[in-house]
């Protein structure tokens, strides 16, 4: 069982695929998402968001904001900005 | 050459000259559609998850927000139209303006004011003809508009929205925009949307198939909705404006490529019409010697 997550940004995809666990920063804390994961639905901080791909690199993201939601094995994280 | 000859190869180096500008236009514009279409394409993601979110938020939270509450007593709303900076795109800065006449007048109706907010030179041009007021305009990136652009306009907009209207004439209830749909190289439809207070059905999205899930919010649905809304807007503003531009190029393209039609036929008939006065000229001066030569002959045969 694997995350389908997608990064997006207003003007294009960043990242999509398949990856076992996603890290961000929330307004609440940190917080790290793997599979089955109940539906959350969270607002971001200013960090960074690392995506861990299913073939074992892991992707590091700085966000300016933004939201990320989990629901049936399905993570997206909407930001304004990515670098 | 005659003067008849001369005026038509004028007209004709003139057309020509006309011809090549269209053309060049026209391809300019056939170029800039894809790159546009590209631009919607690559945007659309971000605001299909944005719609989801919020569908999902406004659903199963019992928040009130004042950005999905309408208001009961409503006094103003504000328009927001977007058209193209320049002309040559033939109907399609037209087309916008009246979109947003009609649902103004239809706010009228209502016995609501109604703010203009003015994206692209020629929608200003027209208000400020006609003497009207501007509740806010924006020019100059009516043809490539970045997320910038378009965060600079929502947050004009959604601060009238917040400000309370009942007491502040800068405020508004209500937020229409009036954009051009770009349903394909072909059919673009201006059209007129309600933006706020939030009816969260998105036509173009597909709805996403089966319930929404329940979702857990971090802090709470309140901050997480003051959060997501003005985010929403501007993602509805962009996508709007990245629309109305590849429609303005598509319409270009369109009104350029009659032009050079046009300017081909109109060669076409000056070269016929060039022809036969060369002809009529070398017709005339042919009688003209053989009249000449018979007069001297005639008139050498009488001496004789």
């Amino acid at each position: 069982m694997t995350l389908k997550v997608e990064l997006v940004s207003p003007t294009q995809r960043v990242w999509s695929g398949e990856a076992t666990s996603v890290s961000a920063r929330t307004v609440e804390g940190d917080i790290g998402v793997l599979t089955d994961h109940s539906p959350l639905f969270g607002v971001l901080v200013d960090g960074q968001v690392v995506i861990h791909g299913t073939n074992g690199d892991a992707t590091e993201f700085k966000v300016s904001g933004g939201f990320l939601s989990v629901a049936n094995n399905r993570v997206s994280i909407l930001t304004e900005s990515v670098n | 050459m005659g003067a008849q000859l001369r005026i038509y190869r004028r007209r004709m180096r003139s057309v020509k000259a006309t011809k090549k500008i269209t053309k060049a236009m026209e391809l300019i514009s056939a170029s800039r559609i894809v790159k546009a279409q590209q631009r919607v394409a690559a945007s659309t993601p971000y605001a299909n998850e944005l719609t989801r979110a919020v569908s999902a938020v406004a659903t199963y939270s019992s928040t009130n927000h004042p950005l999905t509450t309408a208001s009961e007593r409503p006094i103003r709303a504000a328009i927001l139209i977007i058209s193209a900076d320049r002309g040559m795109a033939g109907a399609y800065s037209n087309n916008a303006i009246k979109e947003g006449e009609q649902l103004a007048a239809l706010l009228r109706e209502r016995g609501l004011e109604v703010k203009p907010y003015l994206v692209g030179r020629k929608a200003v041009g027209y208000y400020k003809f006609r003497d009207r007021q501007i509740a806010g305009q924006w020019t100059g990136f009516s043809d490539n508009p970045t997320y910038e652009n378009a965060k600079e306009v929502a947050d004009a907009l959604i601060k009238a929205f917040i400000a309370d209207a009942q007491t502040d004439a800068a405020g508004v209830d209500e937020i229409h925009i009036v954009f051009t749909e770009f349903k394909s190289m072909l059919i673009q439809n201006a059209m007129a949307k309600r933006m706020l207070p939030l009816e969260v059905v998105e036509s173009d999205a597909p709805a996403p198939a089966g319930l929404l899930p329940m979702y857990e919010f971090e802090p709470n649905a309140g901050v997480v909705l003051d959060a997501l809304l003005p985010r929403y807007i501007e993602a509805r503003v962009f996508n709007a404006m990245l629309q109305s531009a590849a429609s303005e190029h598509a319409a270009r393209r369109r009104a350029m490529k009659s032009a050079t039609d046009n300017a081909d036929d109109l060669i076409k008939s000056l070269t016929r019409l060039a022809n036969a006065a060369r002809q009529a000229e070398i017709t005339q001066e042919i009688s003209e010697i053989v009249g000449g030569a018979d007069a001297l002959a005639s008139a050498s045969a009488g001496s004789e």
